[in-house]
């Protein structure tokens, strides 16, 4: 047989019906689900008299819009509330595990699924949310769907996918002190564009790939969407294992090795073929900031603010214009000129306990500047908790950082947490779309110990120059 | 889901790059439990001002695009998050077919699920639509899925391609939960032979 890619192996392990020139019927091993894109979902259930099909299969939380102040008391939006408390009701009636507002394991579901065990090698997962890509970092084929595919899994456990493409995103080298994963992902979509990836499934692999974390693998397939990617994916090895063994839904002692054995078949084989390459050398990575108002409109920190009539692309000119505009941003401007009035920590890109600790390291005894408000807004509770026993809340709390509870918060402000029109913020989230964090709000994607040093001098600064205690 | 065979309707350039599914539908929209209701709120941010007053220059409150039915687009329209809110605001304003060089994945097959067609066409040619639809006032395409063409006020056919499982499913209004289930031997079959390695363990 000839040698196949990770992709490969998935695609054909889960296909339940294939015909040519058509959608083949997918098989879903895990369905994760959230207050925001189900309820709908659910009702056409109902509608229908249909049940779900595998409720064992099938996780839910509420994140998207939840409040990350005192949880204690009750969410004072009603229309959100009404959201969660319709999830808390379908869960019970259709038989899903549920983790509450109250549950130690709430969070945002991108970061609880991994922290649970919940993603495996291997496996086929989706959710209603385009950041299900997230799980991909494991050699999962993981993707997010909408909210009509949202109920035909819940009906049937299935979707109808069309095959897509593959590509590969070779990363090689090494990285330089102070270049994140973030600043990884963020200039391949750069180099890619936001539509880079349509209807393929990116496979990063190469040495700087197989030397990152899990949770920075994490972030790296987490944004393939930005690229337009269906999904991200990294071929398992012992980082993947390592970071398994012990979790809560992962086979355990004699299985765990069994399973080990057979994800590493999974891996994608030498010589195996590609529909498309593309190849980064991570030693010229510098940290990365948009600029713009899609991801793919980023440059090095230590450059400037781009000039419209610079594109060759008429189209791309107009985009580039209107983008400064909304931005307020002069073309010619450096970067670190940049001044800020907010820094958000947080969201599925950037909101694990590493994140946390790297960030909390460019803090540690500064002071946040005068004219910026600054938050961290841990991923999942467990996170939280973890974070708090190293102590990381206080150092936060002490550079004058507020210190929050868990969920998707500022990424895409559907709670009290957004920007004010015209407020400047770095993000460590995914999207810089116009009045993505709050209407007229300016968002600038950064890795987050570029955010932690722009907190603390209130513009953009390059963190590489910065002497940071490892 | 209401059957989509052939469509005329009148034409709005929405003429930018990238649109993501923010901008479609604002977030501060997507906590209704229902599907319907969200035609108001398309692309509120650009039509609206922060009074909820209609904006004279965003395309669709000119009054030369009152009552489209097509959506004129540039490449990678809804892009962004996976909400299907997007294209029930579409749908629901009053859109059933978009035209564009290029769609973001989710976005795309969404559209399917609502009875909505997007289609798909070179850059070329939507730059012709987009030169033709601004100096013509109250242009019309008719657009026959059966046949994948559209019908140029000046008489000109032009052809699309499409996914022809898709195709059927719009032509007929198909629940794709019903054609799945037809399928149930073949699912029951898979589910019975799941490696352990793909359960959940507790």
């Amino acid at each position: 047989m000839a040698p196949r890619t990770l992709f490969e192996k998935i695609w054909q392990s889960h296909v339940v019906h294939e015909e040519t020139n058509r959608p083949s019927l997918i098989w879903i091993d895990r369905h994760l689900i959230h207050e925001v894109t189900s309820p709908q979902a659910f009702e056409g259930l109902r509608i229908a008299g249909r049940r779900v099909r595998r409720p064992d299969l099938t996780f839910a939380t509420a994140d998207h819009n939840v409040p990350t102040t005192d949880r204690s008391l009750p969410i004072r939006d009603p229309i959100s509330a009404k959201q969660v408390e319709v999830l808390g009701r379908n869960c019970r009636e259709f038989g899903i595990t549920y983790f509450d507002l109250k549950s130690p394991h709430q969070g945002i579901l991108h970061v609880i699924g991994p922290e649970l065990g919940l993603t495996l090698p291997g496996l086929t997962i989706v959710c209603g949310d385009s950041h299900t890509s997230t799980h991909g970092a494991f050699g999962a084929f993981a993707l997010g769907i909408g909210t009509s595919e949202v109920e035909h899994v819940l009906a049937t456990q299935c979707l109808w996918l069309e095959k897509p493409k593959t590509l590969e995103i070779r990363v090689d080298e090494s990285r330089a002190r102070g270049v994140s994963a973030k600043d990884i992902i963020l200039s391949i979509i750069g180099r890619i564009g936001t539509g880079g990836g349509t209807g393929s499934v990116i496979e990063y692999r190469g040495q700087a790939i197989s030397e990152l974390s899990m949770e920075e693998r994490m972030t790296i397939c987490n944004m393939s969407i930005e690229g337009g990617a269906r999904a991200g994916l990294i071929s398992p090895d012992e980082t993947t294992f390592g970071y398994l063994q012990g979790r809560r839904y992962v086979p355990k002692g004699e299985d765990f090795e069994k399973a080990k054995d057979h994800w590493l078949q999974l891996a994608t084989e030498k010589g195996a073929a590609f529909d498309g390459s593309v190849h980064l050398d991570v030693s010229q990575i510098a940290p990365q900031v948009t600029w713009g108002t899609t991801p793919a409109m980023v440059t090095d920190v230590t450059g400037q603010v781009p000039n419209p009539g610079d594109f060759d692309d008429p189209n791309m000119a107009k985009a580039a214009a209107r983008a400064l505009e909304y931005m307020g941003l002069e073309a010619g401007t450096a970067i670190q000129a940049i001044k800020l009035d907010r820094v958000f920590i947080g969201s599925c890109t950037n909101s694990r306990l590493e994140d946390l600790v790297a960030a909390s390291k460019v803090v540690n005894g500064q002071k946040v500047a005068p004219n910026v408000r600054a938050m961290v807004v841990p991923g999942s509770q467990m996170t939280k908790v973890q974070a708090e026993r190293l102590g990381l809340n206080q150092i936060f709390k002490e550079a004058g950082f507020e210190w929050r509870e868990s969920g998707c918060s500022m990424c895409l402000g559907m709670n009290p947490d957004i920007l004010a029109p015209r407020e400047r913020c770095a993000s460590t989230s995914n999207r810089n779309f116009e009045g993505r964090q709050g209407r007229g709000g300016r968002t600038h994607l950064v890795s987050p110990i570029m955010a932690a040093a722009a907190a603390i001098e209130g513009h953009f600064v390059d963190v590489r120059n910065w002497d940071i205690a490892s | 889901m209401d059957p989509f065979k052939q469509l005329t309707g009148i034409v709005a350039p929405l003429d930018r790059l990238n649109v993501d599914t923010d901008q479609i539908i604002p977030k501060q929209f997507l906590k209704l439990v229902e599907r319907t209701g969200f035609g108001q709120y398309l692309f509120y941010d650009w039509r609206m001002d922060p009074d909820g007053k209609p904006k004279a220059d965003f395309v669709l409150n000119d009054h030369r695009y009152k009552g489209a039915r097509i959506l004129l687009a540039r490449a990678n329209f809804g892009c962004g998050s996976s909400r299907e809110h997007a294209v029930w605001a579409l749908s629901d304003y009053g859109f059933r077919a978009l035209i564009a060089p290029s769609y973001a994945d989710i976005f795309y097959n969404n559209c399917f699920k609502n009875g909505v067609l997007p289609i798909t066409l070179d850059e070329t040619m939507v730059d012709r639509l987009f030169r033709e639809v601004t100096k013509l006032e109250k242009y019309q395409l008719e657009i026959d899925l059966e046949q994948q063409t559209i019908r140029k006020p000046n008489g000109e056919n032009l052809r699309f391609e499409i996914d022809q499982f898709w195709k059927k499913c719009l032509l007929e209004g198909l629940d794709d939960i019903v054609l799945t289930l037809q399928h149930e031997e073949k699912i029951r079959a898979h589910e019975q032979r799941l490696s352990p390695f793909r359960l959940v363990h507790h």
